[in-house]
């Protein structure tokens, strides 16, 4: 009955369902039998894909609302806060992240126009932009461990300056590193997805599974990329510029 | 005894019935584990959620048992203690909407009956379908996990600080929910994708069935909606393991940002519940009075609206909690607004009806029951949208009154009665059409005597979610908790014809009802790819015209 | 498929070009977070953040020339974002008292020699 197709809508939360391939490239071989046409098929998987990046922007936007209504409550606590964040890290950061969004788009036009060794190449400087990003925000995660500024009541920073009458620092230090690190890290969680989904593509495109007639999941997995790009385009100036 | 049909003969037109169908196609339970066919995930999910409903069902009728006498005591003994009462009360009412009631039609009667009404042979995406089910399956077991490990007590709604502050299991029931969400938005993008790419040649949007709109409608809202009650749950959790400081007075945070980002979602959850429930109606009420939808743009067009404008009352959940005044004006004014696109609906259904040729089969008898019952439930709302009753009602025994009436008597009766319509379609076989009517009067009769008290309950004190009460309630608490146990019978006698049926040979024609949609153009049940050819739509929807025959 | 790959030296172009954009406008922006505007460094910030996006949107996602029900889509994310925020806020902002309630504030007391004159408290929200 069903023949045994390529899963046309990566599942971003892991590699999850796949259920076998067959790895010769041809695109009937990657044609549902309950759509019509291959066009279709695609047209579908992206409307998929963009409804799934909707949620994220909802789920995400959850915590950007929950730290702007934090930041009305303590905006002197917050302003001082965000002078321990390395404005020069986060800067190289954010434009490491775009240069991965450039190399991302290029390793979709690269599919699409049956350059293999491109796509590839596109693809693991994706990969290694991913990995720096990750690597200098455990530069930044360790230099916040080293001077206690950890969430909630871990918080253990002295010589915060806002003080409340009875003496206590204002609990307003530790609600920001608790969203600065709530996140950041769930931005990192989704980089390191991110990595995973690219590391799979990078694999089959270098199999010589995509071409023209058929580049789905190379498109699939640059849109969540991009989005991830687009969650630090407004992560940067919020934590680390707005004083 | 013969079935009222809406035929001369049922039989007439079909084709002989196909050795195999969809049920029987594969064998074996790893068929069925395994499955991608959007019929096999959606009776999966009707048993999954019908089971839950029978849990949570249980749950209220102890709570409706404690709640018989002032002493709580059932022949001499003390039922259950206060700190039972309060987790029984939550467990039934996060059973009922996060596990029964905002999957049901979705998750079971959607999955089975959206892609035959566009006449295709699957939903977009049948892999994430059968994920959605296993999201459930995995939300299920860890809200059955923290019913082991201790329960929560903090009422369905989780409020702050007590659900940040209590030692009960409410990490487990939070990922329990954070779980069932992503089942829900995941099919909520499975049925957007499905509706835009996946008509039947000829189907334009105005030609859908709307049923479709209405599945749709509610679609939108699982996707925009329950992410935010995702990372609601997230805040929850991390509030109480590291106390980041979102929601604890104590340390700076406000507990009402809690309650604008719980009911942020859990308003359009409501309309996840209603337009759905709504949506079968729509089907019901035309092909059961022969007669064209009236107003069938309108209907469509409220779904919608009633989808968008869900999205900007959430206050008034919240008008006592400490809300401004600025807000609590605001979201009482747009409240009123909400109500409208329903008010279009209920007209809608009645002037179809209105001149119609009614046959009073089961289904008809539950959408009948669904105008009155929603009537009342959505004119309650109403008392409880204007601030002034509002004060005085809110968090009494009238807001549990109204909302069942909504969501039991809406979506609940609605379910019932798709069940029974596509019951046929589903299974191959009739259900006993005599006590089908017996056991939807018992419902009927059951539910009002349940709930109908509760509203003077609440307009006379009696606070919600208390376990004592003053000895002057008691007679209404009584005949209340009379009312739970014929409604109870009623509902324990449906779930025995319907089984009972399954005993039967199949038997059941193609279209038992007249219907006018794709899905009655297939065998019942169908089989394993929905449709031997892919039909074309012909005619406008719910065309009851007669046919005339052309000349040669 | 929808996309257009008739001329893809052109499309690597304009990837080009939105990159160079997009670090400069990031240049820009770390640089205007240097100077002091006031209340209006957020608008600054974030208005240049959704330029940003804006162009990673339309030009690394091809919403610019992809079909409209996918912008529909996006725009509808941020805009049920935006309805959230807003009413939230509306409340926020209403509140007669942002200060914590039960927790020692900054502010100084009002000195004590002045009781007879003191307004009488705001009434309790409950």
């Amino acid at each position: 009955m069903s023949t045994s197709t390529v899963d046309v809508h990566p599942d971003p939360h892991g590699p999850g369902d796949e259920h076998g391939h067959d790895g010769h490239g041809h695109d009937d071989s990657h044609h549902q039998h309950h759509f019509t046409t291959m066009e279709q098929q695609f047209d579908t998987s992206k409307i998929g894909m963009w409804l799934f990046l909707a949620t994220e922007v909802l789920l995400f936007g959850g915590l950007f609302v929950g730290f702007g209504l934090m930041q009305a409550r303590f905006p002197g606590e917050f302003k001082e806060a965000h002078e321990h964040l390395q404005r020069p890290l986060g800067a190289l950061n954010t434009v490491v992240l775009l240069i991965s969004s450039w190399t991302m788009v290029m390793g979709v036009l690269s599919a699409r126009t049956n350059q293999r060794k491109k796509l590839v190449i596109f693809l693991l400087l994706t990969i290694l932009c991913a990995c720096i990003f990750l690597g200098v925000k455990y530069f930044e995660y360790s230099h916040k461990y080293e001077e206690g500024l950890l969430p909630g009541h871990y918080y253990k920073h002295v010589g915060d300056k806002i003080h409340d009458a009875s003496g206590h620092p204002s609990p307003g230090y530790a609600t920001f590193f608790s969203f600065y690190f709530m996140m950041t890290g769930l931005h990192g969680i989704h980089i390191l997805v991110g990595i995973i989904l690219l590391a799979w593509i990078a694999v089959r495109g270098n199999r010589g599974e995509f071409n023209s007639s058929y580049y789905t999941p190379v498109d699939l997995v640059g849109l969540y990329w991009h989005l991830v790009d687009l969650i630090w385009i407004y992560l940067f100036p919020l934590y680390y510029l707005i004083t | 005894m013969a079935q009222a049909l809406t035929h001369s003969d049922p039989h007439l037109g079909d084709r002989p019935r196909p050795a195999k169908n969809y049920l029987n196609a594969t064998t074996g339970v790893w068929s069925w584990m395994s499955t991608v066919d959007h019929k096999r995930i959606g009776v999966m999910y009707l048993v999954a959620v019908t089971s839950a409903f029978f849990v949570g069902g249980m749950f209220a009728l102890l709570v409706r048992l404690t709640l018989l006498t002032p002493s709580h005591k059932l022949f001499g003994k003390v039922l259950i203690d206060a700190d039972t009462y309060n987790r029984v009360f939550t467990l039934h009412g996060a059973i009922m909407v996060f596990l029964f009631i905002i999957p049901s039609v979705p998750g079971s009667l959607a999955n089975f009956v959206l892609p035959l009404m566009l006449g295709a042979k699957d939903v977009a995406f049948p892999r994430l379908n059968l994920a959605s089910f296993y999201l459930w399956c995995g939300g299920a077991t860890l809200a059955v996990a923290s019913m082991i490990f201790g329960a929560v007590d903090t009422g369905w709604t989780f409020y702050t600080p007590y659900s940040t502050t209590t030692q009960n299991a409410v990490g487990l029931m939070t990922m329990a929910v954070f779980t069932l969400g992503f089942s829900s938005i995941f099919t909520g993008l499975n049925f957007i994708a499905t509706t835009h790419k996946l008509r039947a040649p000829g189907m334009g949007w105005f030609d859908m069935p709307l049923f479709v709109w209405g599945t749709y409608a509610t679609a939108i809202i699982q996707v925009l909606a329950t992410p935010v009650l995702g990372i609601t749950m997230v805040l929850l959790a991390l509030e109480r393991t590291f106390n980041i400081g979102i929601f604890d007075p104590k340390i700076g945070g406000d507990p009402v940002l809690f309650q604008h980002f719980f009911w942020f979602y859990s308003h359009p959850a409501v309309y996840i519940m209603i337009v759905p429930g709504m949506a079968i109606i729509s089907e019901i009420i035309p092909t059961f009075s022969r007669k064209t939808i009236f107003g069938y743009k309108a209907i469509a067009y409220s779904s919608v609206a009633l989808a968008l404008l869900g999205f900007l009352v959430w206050g008034h959940h919240m008008f006592v909690a400490g809300q401004s005044e600025l807000a609590t004006v605001v979201f009482s004014a747009l409240t009123f607004l909400v109500a409208i696109p329903s008010g279009v609906k209920l007209f809608n259904w009645l002037a179809t009806m209105y001149k119609g040729n009614i046959s009073l089969e089961t289904p008809m008898l539950y959408g009948i029951s669904f105008i009155l019952l929603f009537a009342i439930g959505g004119l309650t709302g109403i008392f409880l949208g204007a601030l002034s009753t509002d004060v005085h009602l809110t968090d009494t025994y009238f807001v549990v009154a109204h909302f069942h009436y909504v969501m039991m008597g809406g979506t609940v009766i609605a379910f019932i009665g798709g069940v029974h319509y596509w019951w046929p379609k589903i299974t191959g076989r009739m259900y006993n059409e005599k006590w089908g009517r017996i056991a939807c009067a018992l419902v009927f009769i059951g539910f009002n005597m349940t709930f109908l008290t509760q509203f003077f309950l609440g307009s006379k004190g009696m606070p919600r979610r208390y376990y004592n009460y003053l000895d002057q309630y008691q007679p209404l608490h009584a005949f209340s908790t009379f009312g739970s146990w014929v409604l109870g019978m009623g509902l324990f006698i449906t779930a025995a014809y319907l089984l009972a049926s399954l005993r039967k040979p199949m038997d059941a024609p193609d279209n038992p009802w007249g219907g006018t949609t794709m899905e009655w153009l297939t065998s019942s049940p169908p089989i394993e790819h929905n449709f031997e050819e892919q039909p074309v739509l012909e005619h406008e929807p719910y065309d009851y015209r007669p046919k005339v025959k052309k000349h040669a | 498929m929808s996309e257009h790959t008739h001329n893809p030296k052109a499309e690597a172009a304009v990837y080009a070009k939105t990159l160079v954009t997009l670090l400069i406008l990031t240049a820009i922006t770390v640089g205007a977070s240097y100077i002091n505007f006031g209340a209006f460094n957020v608008v600054v910030a974030l208005t240049i953040a959704t330029i940003k996006a804006t162009l990673v949107a339309l030009f690394f996602m091809h919403l610019l020339h992809d079909k409209p029900v996918n912008g529909l889509i996006a725009s509808a994310g941020f805009l049920f974002l935006g309805l959230f925020l807003m009413f939230t806020l509306l409340d926020f902002d209403s509140r007669e008292n942002l200060q914590p309630r039960n927790l020692p504030t900054v502010i100084a007391p009002p000195p004590a020699a002045a009781p007879a004159t003191t307004p009488a408290p705001a009434p309790e929200h409950h």
